[in-house]
């Protein structure tokens, strides 16, 4: 007798536990603790997290007296780069002891290096080298490149140069892309961004290949931060030179270095022969993307006379750079 | 026992007492050998021969490749060397591996498949994790039954078919349905979670990743079915263990086969035989240790000569196939005796040496074979009358009817693949007999320039060993030419500057040809809303185009694009060729 009782009150325990736990769940307001009331179906909406680079980019304070623009002529690019970052005050200027430092090169194609249409093994190695000597705790090395990742990565000698320097690669995984937010701009003002190597970071380069692009004419360190991007990205030849006054606004560096070792003069952005390709024997270091990227264009694409792509101006207007680079304070150096 | 055996002696023998505690055996061996017993060095031998299987689809990577032999397994597996045999009459780079399994084959037995072979072990582990441990039931499920015929059924029409040039082996051996199924399923899921878990808690998980280094997570077609029948196959464990290897395995099948010329068998002594029945307990095979062994089932796994309370089973080299002859007086009444022992045993039966299957059955599954073939060939996307126009294959594959007596549907070229554009093909696209084949789908991945790691792994030369400068018509193949997958065709109707005053030429921009192959019409236009545009109007430069799809990977028209490649023009095939050959007279 006893043990039916006890039988019956678990049951009607059960019984009414389970359907006032029921009833709350679904009936009770959605400010209750536990509920899981959508009255309108806005609770049950998927809530992206999205990030915000900071407020000034990456960028250090800006110089009244040192050159904008450091150019460095010649073939030993170690001693180029020196020469370039030197002269426009030096790569104290730039990176600090303990500094998390990442730097973006062009990987975007599986090309070898000679081809020109990647960022030169030996600027990246150089420019790791010199971040660590100027006491940088991490140097970083990522792109996400438009074919595979990892065959970019290798074929363009940019991952062995990068770790034999002593910097990480980070390729991109379905993992490490996030919303970024870009106040300003008029077409990635949320954008899926390549966020994982941004982790921490307190300085980026960015060291982009001077290269012919069939849309938008020049591919160089403003349009190199193409890669920083995933999501549809195939949209973006729908409005070219928007897109890429966009990405001026979206990133500020601390640095740019414009890697006209070569120049793919023709065929680009993609090349794929020998004979698209020029020796440039130049290195432009700079706080000012345009106006590097307007160097390249006179100098290295030898354009001059040309009017400059559509997306320098835009971006101009945004305050985001100097085009009209022989206005700027130049210094050209010989090196070896 | 012996009770219920009138007329039996009873026996001489004392059952030896299994002890837990550390002491010496019944026997007087040390307590050690019932640790180092063959068992388990066999299970070692199946966790390393497993280990070995999972690293090397591991590493079947661009960046961890590195000389690995990555398609060894499915190198060793003697079907796929015999088979391909069979249809194309030559043995391709590494099959002769082969040999490795089938000569110790034929003097062990079917050794391979319970001491190396991966499927069989994940078989076995499955029944022995999940099935219930009262010797009763395991020994009743471990008798044989006539079920186990089908997989000599299944070896011979597949064989039959392979004569005829039909390679249809890789849908069932287990070696390449196992390839298939981590390729297709398992590690895409593992990577699936581990991606899933890194961007809930921010934490770098890349070098744990299958594929590491790719931005989109793989995604594979018919992924489901493939899942499906890893599921159906490794749960039948449940009802009647080792289900695949007993009753389907054709690699099993062909090794049983080999075996009735084996050296070593299992052999019973039947003066110590008490037909208890206890060497069924884990019997794998179903092999029946205890009356006439079945040697094309007996895996060797050595479970019966552990469970046997007589010590009446041995593995022996040149064990006597028959006692007729060698037995007096009767088991009837209890005289015989075999020499100056005493029989015990009422079964004197001692082996069966083929596989169980009358004659006129193998005729039957000979002429099944013999019709499977043409059933199988009408399908217009395997007939030469009309190969799928989606059908496009990996750089460096023979034309398709040598495909189809090559490719053995392991899909480690999938696996190897680092755009994901190698898909396993679906029944529209091959029909059955290319189901699995891989096929590109440049809605998914394009064919990288200078990558032919698909041709690298290729067990069988279905994709034959291919260059670099091969592949893409330089150097000494300059006069060749590249070789091309397929024509692109554009789709003006939906294209951005055709049809909807919109710029765009993302695939001339990613077109990787020197010079491009696509050009564009350049015009200024303005729009219906007033602004001026220039519009780049994409077209074909046939001559140029290598069928690498990366235009139509690229093109942002995504569900249906406006420019897409379709399998004519490939160079594999004289047949299919689009242009005509030679200098244009303008």
């Amino acid at each position: 007798m006893n043990d039916d009782r006890r039988r019956l009150i678990k049951q009607l325990g059960a019984v009414a536990g389970l359907s006032l736990g029921a009833s709350y769940l679904t009936l009770a307001p959605p400010s209750w603790p536990l509920s899981l009331r959508d009255p309108d179906g806005e609770r049950g909406k998927p809530r992206g997290k999205s990030l915000r680079l900071p407020e000034n980019g990456f960028a250090v304070e800006p110089s009244d007296l040192l050159p904008h623009l450091g150019v460095a002529r010649g073939d030993n690019v170690d001693a180029m780069l020196r020469a370039a970052v030197t002269a426009i005050g030096g790569v104290t200027r730039f990176i600090r002891n303990g500094d998390v430092v990442l730097i973006k090169p062009n990987v975007a194609f599986e090309r070898s290096a000679p081809l020109g249409a990647t960022s030169s093994p030996e600027v990246v190695s150089a420019l790791v080298r010199l971040c660590r000597e100027a006491g940088a705790a991490e140097v970083r090395v990522a792109d996400n490149p438009i074919e595979s990742p990892e065959a970019c990565f290798l074929r363009s000698g940019v991952k062995k140069s990068a770790v034999e320097a002593g910097a990480d690669v980070y390729l991109p995984s379905a993992a490490d892309f996030k919303i970024l937010e870009t106040p300003g701009a008029s077409l990635i003002s949320r954008w899926p961004f390549f966020f994982r190597p941004f982790m921490g970071v307190t300085k980026v380069i960015g060291v982009a290949p001077v290269k012919d692009h069939n849309l938008c004419r020049a591919s160089m360190t403003t349009k190199n931060w193409y890669g920083l991007l995933g999501g549809r990205r195939n949209q973006f030849h729908q409005d070219i030179h928007g897109i890429i006054a966009d990405l001026a606004l979206m990133m500020r560096p601390t640095l740019v270095v414009l890697d006209g070792t070569r120049v793919l003069y023709r065929s680009g952005p993609t090349g794929g022969s020998l004979s698209d390709v020029k020796a440039g024997r130049t290195l432009v270091a700079s706080t000012d993307s345009l106006a590097a990227d307007a160097f390249g264009w006179d100098e290295l694409l030898e354009r001059k006379g040309e009017p400059l792509p559509a997306y320098f101006a835009k971006a101009a207007q945004r305050g985001l750079g100097v085009p009209e680079w022989k206005t700027l304070r130049v210094k050209e150096e010989q090196v070896g | 026992m012996s009770e219920e055996r009138p007329g039996i002696p009873p026996n001489s023998v004392r059952l030896p007492v299994i002890s837990t505690r550390v002491r010496s055996n019944a026997d007087g061996s040390p307590w050690w050998t019932r640790t180092f017993r063959i068992t388990n060095i066999r299970v070692v031998s199946q966790l390393v021969f497993l280990s070995l299987f999972i690293f090397l689809l591991f590493v079947t990577w661009l960046s961890r490749l590195k000389g690995y032999p990555a398609s060894l397994f499915l190198e060793m597996d003697p079907l796929v060397g015999f088979a391909t045999a069979l249809s194309t009459h030559t043995v391709y780079r590494w099959l002769w591996r082969g040999l490795l399994i089938l000569i110790p084959t034929l003097i062990l037995g079917r050794f391979f498949c319970n001491w190396i072979c991966p499927y069989g072990t994940i078989h076995q582990f499955t029944g022995w994790l999940f099935n219930i441990r009262n010797n009763k039931t395991r020994i009743d499920k471990n008798r044989y039954r006539p079920l186990y015929q089908v997989k000599y059924y299944i070896l011979l029409v597949f064989l039959v078919m392979a004569v005829f040039g039909s390679l249809q082996i890789g849908l069932l051996d287990p070696i390449c349905l196992l390839v298939r199924t981590f390729t297709v399923t398992i590690s895409p899921a593992f990577d699936a979670i581990l991606v899933d878990l890194a961007s809930r808690f921010a934490v770098p998980v890349s070098g744990l990743l299958w594929k590491p280094g790719v931005n989109d997570p793989r995604v594979f077609a018919g992924a489901w079915f493939v899942g499906l029948i890893i599921i159906a196959l490794v749960g039948a464990n449940l009802f009647i263990p080792r289900f695949f290897c007993r009753v389907i395995c054709p690699l099993g099948a062909f090794l049983g086969v080999l075996s009735r010329f084996a050296l070593w068998r299992i052999d019973r002594d039947v003066t110590k035989c008490t037909d208890c029945d206890l060497c069924l307990k884990g019997c794998e095979g179903a092999s029946d240790p205890q009356g006439a062994l079945r040697k094309s089932e007996c895996f060797v796994c050595f479970n019966c000569i552990d469970d046997c309370p007589e010590d009446a089973l041995r593995f022996r080299f040149n064990p006597l196939p028959s006692l007729s002859g060698k037995v007096s007086g009767t088991i009837k009444d209890g005289t015989a005796m075999l020499g100056t022992q005493p029989v015990i045993s009422k079964n004197l039966a001692l082996e069966v040496k083929g596989p169980d299957v009358p004659r006129r059955r193998w005729l039957f599954a000979g002429i099944a074979g013999i019709l499977a073939f043409p059933f199988m060939r009408f399908s217009k996307d395997v007939n030469k009358r009309g190969f799928h126009h989606k059908a496009i294959r990996p750089p460096g594959s023979v034309a398709e009817p040598e495909f189809l007596e090559r490719c053995i549907k392991c899909d480690q070229c999938i696996n190897v693949c680092p755009t994901n554009v190698l898909q396993p093909a679906k029944l529209a696209v091959s029909g059955l007999e290319g189901l699995f084949t891989p096929v590109m789908d440049f809605s998914i991945g394009f064919c990288q320039l200078n990558c032919t790691l698909c041709s690298e792994v290729c067990p069988t030369g279905a994709i034959q060993k291919t260059s670099v400068e091969q592949k893409l018509g330089l150097g000494a193949y300059a006069e060749k030419g590249p070789i091309r997958l397929g024509t692109a065709f554009f789709n003006r109707g939906r294209c951005l500057p055709w049809a909807m005053e919109t710029p765009c030429v993302v695939c001339e921009e990613v077109c990787p040809t020197t010079p491009k192959a696509i050009g564009t019409y350049d015009e200024e236009f303005t729009r219906w809303d007033g602004v001026t545009v220039t519009l780049n109007k994409p077209y074909m430069r046939p001559e140029l185009c290598i069928g690498c799809g990366i235009c139509q990977k690229e093109c942002p028209v995504l569900d249906d694009a406006a420019v897409y490649v379709t399998a004519i023009g490939e160079t594999r095939s004289d047949d299919r060729t689009l242009l005509l050959k030679g200098p244009k007279s303008g």
